[in-house]
């Protein structure tokens, strides 16, 4: 829902790195994006295309890998994505874990000509 | 002509920007002996009634300073008012959350001198609060018994994210089919080291533990 806010830090980001590396244009853009990160690609997207005109960015693919949150079990240390209501360890049945994947979010590369 | 094409490593998180201006918030608020306390729940949770328990909790045992956000008017802050401790609304105008930069903005219009503890209270909202540090010490989120005790699998970030969390509207529980003992297990099996405190807001049971928590200086 604050996808607003993070894709303009997107287009602002990828802006000055553009800049800074003397691009023409930017055409694509691979973000990271945890699943627990409570963001969406497509309303990412929706207001990339409107925040990007007249920027390096204008025109450029997003690109988003996603990555799943990952439990480290504290009592056996299997690691496992918890389902959606049960985030018992499917080894040794504990419940929950360190989180040590999910929250991720960040511009990892560009591609620029 | 086909212009080459080059991949630039980049790796900026995404919201760099919204982390420095925390920092230098933070910066200002030790600077000033202030501790913040940013509060965020549901919209309903009881975000303002905490803080007005609070607010009579302390009264003559610290200075306590409210920032407070919503979407629009100026309603909350008139109930802060009339406890007599100093207070800023934000009005967002939609934004579904307080960012750095609008705390910096309210601090100018905040005696942060005379202030111990400062309380913010969040847009009430469970996701997007959660991803814009504001410079605060500490982060709460409120679950309130209505809500119910699956809170946790359907937001699991806000729960991972604080260092407490108030469980308030108990007095409800005789009417209501949320299972306190599995939400507990629920936001410890996510966060060990949080604290959890059994509060109504409405009967004042449970506000004794929960001030004695903001109230310990090792922050």
């Amino acid at each position: 829902m604050h996808e607003l806010a993070v894709t303009d830090s997107i287009v602002k980001i990828v802006q000055e790195k553009g800049a800074e590396v003397g691009a023409l244009r930017v055409t694509s853009i691979n973000l990271v994006v945890g699943d627990w990160s409570g963001l969406v690609d497509d309303c990412i997207q929706f207001y990339f295309d409107i925040l990007s005109e007249g920027t390096l960015a204008r025109g450029a693919t997003l690109c988003f890998q996603r990555i799943p949150a990952c439990f480290h079990c504290r009592s056996c240390g299997a690691e496992f994505t918890p389902r959606e209501y049960n985030w018992t360890c499917p080894r040794c049945g504990s419940l929950g874990g360190e989180l040590v994947a999910g929250r991720e979010f960040y511009v990892e590369s560009i591609e620029v000509e | 002509m086909q212009e080459a094409r080059y991949d630039i490593p980049v790796v900026e998180k995404i919201l760099s920007t919204n982390d420095q201006l925390a920092e230098e918030n933070a910066r200002r608020f030790d600077r000033s002996g202030v501790t913040v306390v940013n509060i965020m729940a549901a919209p309903g949770g009881g975000k303002t009634s905490l803080i007005l328990r609070t607010i009579e909790a302390l009264r003559g045992r610290l200075r306590i300073g409210v920032i407070e956000g919503d979407v629009a008017s100026q309603v909350d802050s008139q109930r802060i008012a009339a406890a007599h401790v100093p207070v800023v609304q934000i009005n967002t105008g939609g934004q579904c959350h307080l960012d750095a930069n609008m705390i910096r903005g309210a601090l100018d219009r905040l005696p942060l001198e005379e202030i111990d503890l400062l309380l913010v209270e969040n847009v009430g909202n469970l996701i997007c609060p959660v991803a814009f540090k504001l410079g605060e010490h500490r982060r709460v989120a409120i679950t309130s018994a209505p809500e119910g005790d699956d809170k946790p699998y359907k937001y699991p970030a806000i729960f991972h994210a604080v260092d407490a969390v108030v469980i308030n509207k108990l007095d409800l529980l005789p009417h209501l089919d949320f299972d306190l003992a599995a939400f507990r297990d629920l936001v410890l099996a996510l966060n060990p080291n949080v604290a959890l405190f059994d509060v109504s807001c409405k009967t004042g049971q449970g506000i004794g533990e929960w001030v004695a928590w903001l109230m310990d200086e090792d922050v």
